[in-house]
């Protein structure tokens, strides 16, 4: 079988995969992102490349990607649905294959009212259930998204979408990532993972409704750098649950950064171990990758396994 | 109806500030159920702009009507004789009533309202938008909650990661529509039809296409 990406190639190999995260600057020098892209470069498969999140303007994935993969990471393109119509989104789709993207990441996008263009129109021509089925329909049937045929060079992505453990209604967020799946769905990363219980009966589902055979499914982890964060996370952000365990637990610490790390760490270990039908993490060090290296090391994942395609 | 929400008074004065005399133009029809352009807001405001000129020492003379419909010729024509010797119209119609008058008459209108939405009211003096005017309705796939206007990313295949505790996530204020939209099928026992994925909607229908226009040859006269 040929892969559309070394991310799908090791996932089909059956291997754990390891993906991380890298934010585009506020700025137009890609110093920041090259240097944390030569950071990660040997301990994970890919990374991600956020579109404004948080609907904050920062440097295009697109591009940054084109950075990410210079330096030797093969990048996910993230592609949210906030800021571009079907139009611009085809269009960027075609130029980030040309140059070299080879996995996007479809998703809803951040409200505009979090970010520092607050006053901004938003899009939504298409959502994300919509997004990741015309890009299948793109790749597998050489179809724009309006049914006219491409004749010609079709972009061909590995296609992942997210799904959200920690959101309501929480019965139904295995009936949505099972449609993102029939939608073509081929990898999901989840939110961060916080509350372990809650993410089990999710995924406790998941297994009964055989998704995970479907599917290649990445849990998220988000190593913390204090309980201030774990609060602001609890308190501040929708579709987040932060038990006040792990809140006390970095608040009761001596060194809080360093906890942080051994909780993602725990967390990792714990997943692999405990967690049938999760075939990946995703590492979301927020404004914190550096201290991914450590964290794949001590969790075993460590060498990444060579994964050139044919 | 339309819901719509009178401007601050001293943004209508300001784009008055030269007249000297003004014709003040309410509409009986939604500004006046949504208690913002009717003849008592007409009256309220006009009395309200006479005190703030004479306080400024540049006195103004108004007249006032409010007429039956400002989105209708028929009842725009019979305005002509009021409007005739005024510096400016204010129109306290929605921004449908300000075009008629515009388009009508030669004379500089402004709008004295902010035309918000369409929509109902809860309870007295609460009105909230319930429709997105997106000209293809897709209620009866929802549950009768539209998504369009109510998700506030219009997802149609909602709701998405930022929905907790029923709310979306731009407010704890307000309600996510998707969770809305699932109670109201699980309790019909639908909850199979929110498995279909709704396509890419068709966006020609709604603003997108241009103007729009209706037109019903069945009911036209000549």
């Amino acid at each position: 079988m040929s892969h559309y990406s070394k991310l799908h190639k090791i996932l089909d190999s059956g291997q754990f995969a390891v993906t991380a995260e890298i934010g585009p600057p506020k700025h137009a020098s890609a110093h920041g992102i090259r240097h944390h892209a030569h950071m990660l470069k040997n301990h994970v498969d890919a990374t991600n490349i956020t579109d404004c999140q948080t609907a904050i303007v920062r440097m295009s994935s697109i591009a940054s990607g084109v950075h990410i993969l210079d330096c030797g990471i093969e990048p996910i393109v993230q592609m949210t649905c906030r800021d571009r119509n079907r139009i611009a989104m085809q269009s960027d789709l075609l130029g980030a294959y040309s140059l070299g993207m080879r996995n996007v990441l479809c998703l809803s996008g951040d409200h505009q009212k979090f970010g520092n263009h607050p006053t901004s129109k938003n899009v939504y021509d298409v959502d994300s259930m919509q997004l990741i089925y015309l890009l299948r329909r793109m790749r597998d049937e050489k179809k724009f998204f309006s049914g006219e045929e491409i004749k010609e060079h079709e972009p061909r992505f590995f296609i992942g979408a997210v799904a959200n453990p920690f959101a309501d209604p929480f019965e139904y967020r295995v009936d949505r990532l099972e449609k993102k799946v029939e939608a073509g769905a081929e990898f999901i990363q989840t939110q961060c993972i916080f509350d372990m219980e809650r993410f089990e009966r999710f995924m406790e589902m998941v297994r009964a409704r055989g998704i995970d055979q479907r599917v290649y499914i990445l849990a998220g982890i988000t190593p913390l750098k204090g309980w201030r964060a774990a609060k602001y996370l609890q308190t501040g952000v929708s579709g987040m649950l932060v038990p006040d365990s792990l809140v006390n637990r970095l608040k009761n610490a001596q060194d809080q950064k360093r906890e942080g790390i051994e909780v993602a760490i725990e967390q990792i270990k714990y997943i692999r171990e405990n967690v049938k039908g999760v075939h990946g993490v995703h590492i979301m060090a927020i404004a914190w990758e550096e201290v991914v290296p450590e964290i794949v090391e001590r969790t075993g994942l460590f060498p990444r396994p060579k994964a050139d395609l044919e | 109806m339309i819901i719509a929400q009178q401007k601050p008074i001293k943004d209508i004065a300001a784009m008055v500030s030269d007249c000297r005399k003004v014709a003040l133009i309410g509409c009986a029809g939604c500004v006046t159920v949504c208690l913002s352009g009717g003849e008592k807001e007409t009256e309220i405001l006009a009395s309200a702009m006479r005190m703030m000129r004479r306080l400024e020492g540049k006195p103004l003379e108004t007249v006032t009507f409010t007429a039956t419909r400002q989105c209708d010729p028929e009842y725009v024509d019979a305005l002509e004789g009021l409007v005739k010797d005024v510096d400016a119209v204010i129109s306290l119609a929605c921004g449908v009533g300000v075009q008629y008058l515009a388009e009508r008459f030669d004379k500089w209108v402004v709008p004295a309202l902010n035309t918000n939405f369409i929509g109902g009211s809860r309870v007295h003096g609460v009105w909230e938008e319930k429709c997105g005017l997106c000209g293809d309705c897709i209620l009866h796939k929802t549950g009768g909650i539209c998504p369009i206007i109510r998700c506030s990313k219009s997802i149609l295949n909602g709701p998405c990661g930022g929905s907790q505790y029923g709310k979306c996530e731009i407010s704890k204020d307000v309600d996510c529509a998707w969770q809305l939209i699932y109670d109201r099928m699980k309790k019909l026992g639908r909850l199979d039809k929110l498995m279909e994925i709704q396509p890419a909607k068709d966006w020609s229908t709604s603003r997108d296409g241009g103007p729009r226009r209706a037109v019903r040859e069945d009911v036209m006269i000549g």
